[in-house]
Order: structure tokens, then C-alpha cells, then sequence
């Protein structure tokens, strides 16, 4: 089995051939799918652990402390310790709550960015699900988080968790259009919708610079309007501790609340990460142009180490975002997104189409 | 106007008050029934303007209560304590001057909560602070032995 | 009993949306109830509840000496503990008519001072953080913690500091106190501007200040308003100018006044009182005269039968001293004037029409400290 870091379609085919030889079409898939499901958890679990431990360091710097030090090798076991807090921690069950939506409502959430995650291109080959609509796919089922979110703040029956619910429910649902607009600005330059297809599109230079001014107004209102996605940031309103006590996931405890807390961190990795593939190249080296020395020096760094710098560099400045800013109101929040957001978006794309025809992009 | 004055101004309008000795502002004691029209008549006319209320509250002086206000212009910089007995000591009533001065509504329900003492047409007669079956605390006969260490 | 009194039922109708926030709540910092009827998320009413902390301070004090009350006053405005003391010890030794050294007041006035920067700080970090800018609570934190340091250093103790008593101070100021203040006070001139472009400036936080919670000046006299919410409505209360006590008729200082009564009027002239408190400081740390720390007093003080008031000017608010006293070294009666008091009845006239987030948005800009409310 060849294991090549730069390009990994060699190993994954040569597992494929050799699980086809030894077991029958039906359950050589089957063991398939079983691995990818065992990995997709693994990577998911540690993703999340790390990047709860990499905001709390983030924020000690930024309000001039420490973060977590002590549990581990410089603090890095700490989620693990919190993790084993909640685990053990009672599930407390709400008088008068609808019991069957009050106990799917995590789940809900948690599957829907498990959906979006399996989308996610991390490597050359390392591409779980490969659709030819794969931004269209991304987007519809990150969407599907949203129900979880109502469903926990009805069935909670009480007030603070509705308000919370309520408030987030509008701010998904309004910002999932400008997501979804700035992202097809990209879908015009590149012509597919494919993710591997954007990417090669990319091989020649990232669209952020090769698509110039209408595609960083793109990427500014995807940071934007993905931060409000993941109610992350200034628009943490749903959540916000000073205003109504945790919002829509107050009356969850133990491994439900972990539940969502996990969701939201890895909401935020799968935004970065689209970002990160749609608008800087994903796993692409960065390349001016095609076939000189400087591209040739950047392809020594393997597309893996290229794709999590990238998606790094996304998720830092939304942490940065939030440890600064102060919060929106509701209703401002929602006027960004519609009077603002929206016709910015509409017009840009409308510039794209034109400079696509006319071909005024590198 | 300086306390003199101000002394002066308060003979002209008043009879019947009694002008007890303070070296710091000048103190008045005016008597119940024209209490509320003489804190209107304060807060109106145009050489004293007397605007801002900064303290109303009680003291219990064992037969008798009496409702002290200390009131100042924020245009002249005079000062006045306006003083009224209350000498029925088992249910004692005064007249309200919130409509003449709004932070006198929250003072006097806690003089309420604490005392005892009702106010004619006060617009939300509720204690403030404690339960409603406390009793007034700082009445002189208060005792609470579960609550009260006395030395 | 109540039947003769109009009593006016203030509760919303049934079919309200009313939601409670408190007495436990992270942002209004103390046990504090807000009942809030919502239609949407626009308050239809606010009634504030008090009385969570409610201590019995005057009772006790009617106990107690006067040495011993000043203990109990560190206890109501916690943030302004060092002027809580200050009112009480004028008004005896105004009763008592004796002199006070010059060096007592000078120190008491510094301090006093180093407290008003010291609550202003804790101020705006709780602003921030209720703002849902949660690093504004550290940054003010680690500048507070400056003078903090000097009040450990100099009396033992950072928050509740009972160093007055009346006559004068318990002890004298250690050596370095000169050197230590003027370290803090060029520390500080640096690290202020770093305030103003972390929230003053931020679009996000002007947007969520700017014509919320509209105070009039007639409003603000009618109910009481005072401190710095008062003077950010052209209300001119500062007790400092009307009537001085300690060292403050000898310095130069502004009272800083603004007309448009908003949070943000109330948040800019609680900056620039920072600012005006370092002018003050300056210009009393080099002249502190020599002598003594106290003076004679007797053993067992008893003030004369009459009634004396002092009024002061705290972080907050005017502070009035009323003791009644019939000859006796227990007062017969005293009350405290709280500036918060007064300050909080105005919320219910202040947020209505509003969101709930500005509801949070006024009460920060209104510095309530909540023990000094219910004392």
C-alpha cells in the first residue's frame, strides 16, 4: 500500500481493491462505510476537544491572562477533564417539557453538522462524500441545525429558553442567505459546484486573489454572515450569559449541554473550513500562476498542513471577533443582515457574472 | 437667600409654625392639616423654587412621630428641613407629596415599610422591603427576639 | 388597615408576558428582581424589586457608637466605601464642633479620589462585560488592582476600609504613600486612551448607547437623580462644588456636565471623572502637610441633643448623613440618604420601549450597587 502524504486517492483506492478481494462488493461497502464512520467520530471528538482548549488559551491572551495550564502537558487535557465532568453530571428532567423533542433536539444538531463535516475535502483523496453539488449540499444541511435549536427552546417550557430560541431561530434562518449568496459568487468563477472541483480550479492561485475585489467583498460577508451562523461572537445573543442565562440550551445538562457546546465548536470548524476551501484554495498550495519555481517550493508542504493553516488562521479571527466585540442587539442583527448584507451580496454577484463573461478575472 | 431671609420669607407666609434652632439650615415644624400645601407653596413660588427633595423619612420620638424633609433649590442653593408631627401614635397618617416631588413616592414607602405610617393618597401604598407580616422594625417597641440582640 | 389609602394595583394585566429577571442574574450586579412585562421583545413595564439585602443598618446603628457605625457604613456603597466613612465621621465632628487637622483632610480627600477612580474602573469593566465584550472586565480589573495594591499597602484591607474615624484617620499613611500615588497616576494617564478605543469608540457599542434610555433634566431633579447619571442630563449636583468639605474648595477641578442624558452622555462623563479625579490627585499628593493624624478626642463620644446632616459626594450619588441624637454615644436615630436609592426608581421610567438587551444596556450605565439600595 503506497502511503503517499501529498496525494492520498493511491491508498484509499488500494484499501478499496483489497477489501473488494477479500469480501463481496455488498460488504467490502458496508466495512467501508463502518471505517469512515469510526474515523469521522474519532476526528470529530478530537477536533472539538482541541479547539474548546485552543479558544480558552486564545481568550487568556487576548484579556491578558493564562488559559488553562495545569490538567496535562500545558493544560491540554483540560476539555478531557471537563468532558468527564459533564459525563458524570445528572440529567436533570424538566417537569411539563415535551420529553421526546426535549431529548432529540441535541441529536438533531449534532447530525447536522456531522452531514456538513463529511462533505469537508481535508486532503488530495481525503474526500469523505464527493457530490457534484457539494457547496449546494454543505449549505442545506448545515441548515438543518436550526430545528434542533427551536426544538430545544419550545420544549424546554420555559421563558428565557423560548426568547433564546426564538431569537436565534430568526438570526439562522436570515443569515443562511447571505452565506449561501457569497458562496455562489465562487460557484460563478469557478463554474462547478463540486468542492474538489474548486479547488482544482484553484491551482493556479487562490480566488481570493485571482477573483480581486468582488471576491474578498465575498469572503468579508461569509465571515460575517458565518459568524452569525454558528451563533458565535457578536451575535451571541441566543447564548448570551449576561442577558438570559444560556438562552436556548438553559434547562440542558450533562451530556446534552455537551452536545451542544461541541456542535457549536465544530460548527465553527466546518465554516472555517468551507471558507478556507471555497475562497483560499483548501488543501492547494499557494501558486501564482502555473509552473514556476516559487510553486514548486510551495509544494513541498503537504496539502494537509496547508488545509488546517488555512482553516487555523479562519477560526482565529473568529475567536478574535468574539473576545473584542461587544454584542448586537436583535434587531440590529437582523437589519445587518437585511438591509446590509443582502443587497451587497446581490449586487456582487451580479459584478461577478459580469466579469466572468467578460473575463476580467486572472 | 441665606437663612435669615429665607426665615423671613417663611414668617410672611406661615402661622401656626414653629422655628426650632439649627445652626446649619433653617428647620421648620408645620402642623399636618397644612403641611401639603405648604411643601406646594415651597416647590412654586418663584423666590425659593425649593425643587429637589433629598431625603424624607421619620423619626419616633415615643408619643409622637414626626415626618422630616430636607428640600433644596437647585436654582437659589437654599436649603430647608421641613418638619410635621404626627401625634396620633397608634395610627399615624400624613399627607403625600409625591405629586409635588416624584422621589418622595419610593421615600415614603419605605417610611411606610419601616414605621408604619400611611400616607393619604400616595399612588402604591406597598411596603418596600420587608414581608407583610414583619411589623415596623424601627419603631421603639419593635422587639423581635429571634432577630434583635440587644446590648 | 389599608382601606381608607387609594391603592393602585401597579401589575401588569393577565395576559402579559412577564418574565422575572433575578434576584440571581449575572448583570444586575447585587440581588435585584426586575419583573418585565414583554410584548415581543419590547418592555411594555419594569418594576424593580429591593429588599433581597436589606440588613437593618440603621436599626443596628442605633445600637452601636458612633466609632462603631462607621464599620456599618463601609457596607452599603461597597465601591465607595472610603466616602461612606468620610460622611459619617463630618457630621460628628460637625456636631461636635472640632477642628480636624489640615493633614486629615488632605488625605481623606485623596483617597476619596483614589476610590472614585477605583469604583469608575470596576464600573466600566462590568459595562463592557454586560455589553457582551467580556475583555473589558479584565483590562479594568488589572488597573484597578494598581490602586487596590496602595489601599493594602497603606491600611490592610482593599475594599471595605473603615481608615476614618471621627476626628481624624486611625493611623498615618506609610512613607512611600506620595511616591506610590504618583507611580499609579502615571500608569493610568496611559492605560485611559486604551479604554476609550476598546469601547468608547467601537460602532457596535455606540449603536447599542445612543439615545437608550433618555433621562430629562426634569426627570433627573424630580426623582432624585444624582451623581453621574444626574450630570449627564445637565443636572448640576456635584456636592463638591455646592457644598465642599474636606480640601475640595481648594483644588480646580470641572464638574462635568452633558445635555444629552442618553447611556452613552452617562458613559462619557464617568470617563472624563477619571480623568478630572487624576487633575485632582496631582494636585494634592505633593502638598500634604505635616502634623497630626487625629485629633484629641475623648474617650467615649457623645454628641450633643439636636439634629446634624451631612451631604457627600460618592461614585455614585449624594450621600446624606442625617443623626439625631439626644445626648447619648448611640445615635437616636440616623438615617442614610443612599444615592442609589434614588438612582434605581428611574429604570422603570427609562426602559420602556426598549429591548430587553437596553434594559441591561441602562442599569449598567446607572452604576446601581445594590446593598446600598436596600442598606
Amino acid at each position: 500500500m503506497a502511503f503517499n502524504i501529498y496525494d492520498f486517492t493511491e491508498f484509499t483506492r488500494s484499501i478499496d481493491t483489497g477489501l473488494k478481494n477479500s469480501m463481496s462488493s455488498g460488504w467490502a461497502m458496508f466495512v467501508e462505510y463502518a471505517i469512515i464512520g469510526v474515523i469521522f467520530l474519532l476526528v470529530y471528538a478530537v477536533l472539538g476537544l482541541f479547539l474548546v482548549y485552543a479558544e480558552r488559551r486564545v481568550c487568556a491572551f487576548i484579556q491578558n491572562r493564562l488559559g488553562p495550564n495545569r490538567v496535562g502537558p500545558g493544560g491540554i487535557l483540560q476539555t478531557v477533564a471537563d468532558l468527564i465532568k459533564l459525563l458524570m453530571k445528572e440529567l436533570i428532567p424538566i417537569r411539563n417539557a415535551d420529553k421526546l423533542l426535549f431529548n432529540i433536539a441535541p441529536f438533531i444538531v449534532i447530525i447536522a453538522s456531522f452531514m456538513a463535516i463529511a462533505a469537508i475535502p481535508f486532503a488530495k483523496g481525503l474526500h469523505a462524500i464527493d457530490f457534484n453539488i457539494g457547496v449546494f449540499y454543505v449549505i442545506a444541511v448545515s441548515s438543518l441545525g436550526v430545528v434542533g435549536i427551536l426544538l430545544a427552546g419550545w420544549s424546554s417550557n420555559s421563558k428565557y429558553s423560548l426568547i433564546g430560541s426564538m431569537r436565534s431561530g430568526a438570526q439562522i434562518i436570515s443569515y443562511e442567505l447571505s452565506v449561501g449568496l457569497s458562496l455562489l459568487t465562487i460557484v460563478v468563477f469557478s463554474g462547478t459546484m463540486q468542492l474538489s472541483g474548486i479547488i482544482e480550479s484553484q491551482a493556479n492561485g487562490w480566488w481570493i486573489f485571482k477573483g480581486h475585489i468582488p471576491a474578498a467583498v465575498a469572503f468579508l460577508v461569509f465571515l460575517i454572515a458565518s459568524t452569525a451562523e454558528t451563533n458565535r461572537g457578536p451575535f451571541d445573543l441566543a447564548e448570551a450569559e449576561s442577558e438570559l442565562t444560556a438562552g436556548f440550551h438553559t434547562e440542558y445538562s450533562g451530556i446534552r449541554f455537551a452536545f451542544f457546546f461541541l456542535a457549536e465548536y465544530m460548527n465553527m470548524f466546518i465554516v472555517a473550513s468551507i471558507a478556507a476551501t471555497v475562497f483560499l484554495g483548501g488543501w492547494m498550495p499557494l501558486h501564482f500562476g502555473t509552473g514556476n519555481a516559487f510553486n514548486h517550493v510551495m509544494d513541498y508542504i503537504p496539502p494537509l498542513v496547508w488545509f488546517a493553516g488555512k482553516t487555523a488562521f479562519v477560526v482565529l479571527i473568529m475567536m478574535w471577533f468574539k473576545w473584542t466585540f461587544p454584542r448586537l442587539r436583535i434587531d440590529q442583527l437582523l437589519t445587518l443582515e437585511w438591509k446590509y448584507l443582502l443587497p451587497v451580496n446581490l449586487v456582487n454577484i451580479v459584478i461577478v457574472a459580469f466579469l466572468v463573461l467578460m473575463g476580467w478575472h486572472f | 437667600m441665606d437663612n435669615s431671609t429665607l426665615r423671613q420669607r417663611l414668617e410672611e407666609l406661615t402661622v401656626n409654625a414653629v422655628y426650632p434652632v439649627n445652626k446649619q439650615y433653617t428647620e421648620i415644624i408645620i402642623p399636618a392639616e397644612s403641611y401639603h400645601e405648604f411643601c406646594s407653596l415651597l416647590k412654586n413660588s418663584q423666590d425659593m423654587l425649593f425643587d429637589y427633595l433629598i431625603s424624607l423619612t421619620a423619626v419616633d420620638w415615643k408619643d409622637h412621630f414626626m415626618i422630616v424633609c430636607h428640600i433644596t433649590s437647585t436654582i437659589h442653593r437654599h436649603t430647608i428641613i421641613v418638619k410635621t408631627q404626627l401625634s396620633d401614635y397608634g395610627d399615624p397618617v400624613a399627607d403625600t407629596v409625591s405629586d409635588i416631588w416624584r422621589t418622595a413616592e419610593f421615600h415614603e414607602r419605605e417610611v411606610f415599610d419601616l414605621f408604619g405610617i400611611r400616607f393619604r393618597h400616595h399612588p402604591d401604598m406597598r411596603r418596600l422591603f420587608l414581608e407583610d407580616d414583619f411589623g415596623f422594625p424601627l419603631r421603639k417597641d419593635f422587639t423581635d427576639e429571634s432577630r434583635m440582640i440587644v446590648k | 388597615m389599608q382601606e381608607e389609602i387609594v391603592k393602585n394595583v401597579i401589575l401588569g394585566e393577565e395576559d402579559d408576558y412577564v418574565i422575572n429577571m433575578g434576584p440571581q442574574h449575572p448583570s444586575t450586579h447585587g440581588v435585584l428582581r426586575f419583573e418585565v412585562s414583554l410584548q415581543g421583545e419590547t418592555i411594555k413595564k419594569v418594576i424593580p424589586y429591593c429588599g433581597y439585602i436589606h440588613r437593618g443598618i440603621e436599626k443596628m446603628c442605633e445600637r452601636d457608637t458612633y466609632p462603631q457605625i462607621i464599620h456599618l457604613t463601609d457596607r452599603m456603597d461597597y465601591l465607595s466605601a472610603h466616602i461612606n466613612n468620610e460622611a459619617v465621621c463630618l457630621c460628628v465632628e460637625k456636631a461636635l464642633e472640632i477642628e480636624i487637622p489640615e493633614r486629615v483632610s488632605y488625605i481623606r480627600t485623596i483617597l476619596d479620589e483614589l476610590n472614585r477612580i477605583a469604583s469608575h474602573q470596576l464600573w466600566w469593566c462590568a459595562m463592557g462585560m454586560d455589553m457582551g465584550a467580556l475583555t473589558t472586565f479584565f483590562y479594568g480589573l488589572r488597573d484597578r488592582e494598581k490602586i487596590l495594591d496602595i489601599f493594602e499597602e497603606s491600611f490592610g484591607s482593599r475594599l471595605l476600609h473603615s481608615f476614618n474615624t471621627p476626628g481624624g484617620l486611625m493611623h498615618d499613611v506609610h512613607p512611600g504613600f506620595q511616591k506610590r500615588i504618583k507611580e499609579f497616576i502615571s500608569y493610568f494617564r496611559r492605560k485611559l486612551p486604551e479604554y476609550d478605543q476598546l469601547l468608547t469608540d467601537n460602532v457596535i457599542f455606540k449603536e447599542r448607547s445612543v439615545g437608550i434610555g433618555v433621562l430629562s433634566r426634569e426627570d433627573a431633579i424630580q426623582y432624585g437623580v444624582t451623581g453621574p447619571s444626574g450630570r449627564a442630563s445637565s443636572f448640576s449636583c456635584d456636592v463638591r462644588k455646592i457644598e465642599p468639605y474636606g480640601v475640595y474648595d481648594r483644588v480646580n477641578f470641572n464638574e462635568i456636565l452633558r445635555t444629552e442624558g442618553d447611556t452613552m452622555a452617562r458613559y462619557k462623563v464617568r470617563i472624563s471623572e477619571m480623568e478630572e479625579s487624576m487633575k485632582i490627585l496631582e494636585q494634592l499628593v505633593d502638598n500634604i502637610p505635616a502634623g497630626d493624624f487625629t485629633a484629641k478626642m475623648k474617650a467615649v463620644i457623645r454628641l450633643p441633643a439636636g439634629e446634624f446632616f451631612q451631604r457627600v459626594e460618592t461614585a455614585r450619588g449624594e450621600l446624606g448623613v442625617y443623626i439625631v441624637s439626644d445626648g447619648n454615644k448611640t445615635p437616636y436615630r440616623i438615617k442614610f440618604r443612599s444615592p442609589n436609592f434614588s438612582n434605581l426608581f428611574i429604570i422603570s421610567k427609562l426602559a420602556i420601549g426598549f429591548k430587553i438587551a437596553d434594559l441591561v444596556a441602562i442599569s449598567g450605565s446607572l452604576d446601581l450597587v445594590i446593598p446600598d439600595i436596600d442598606r
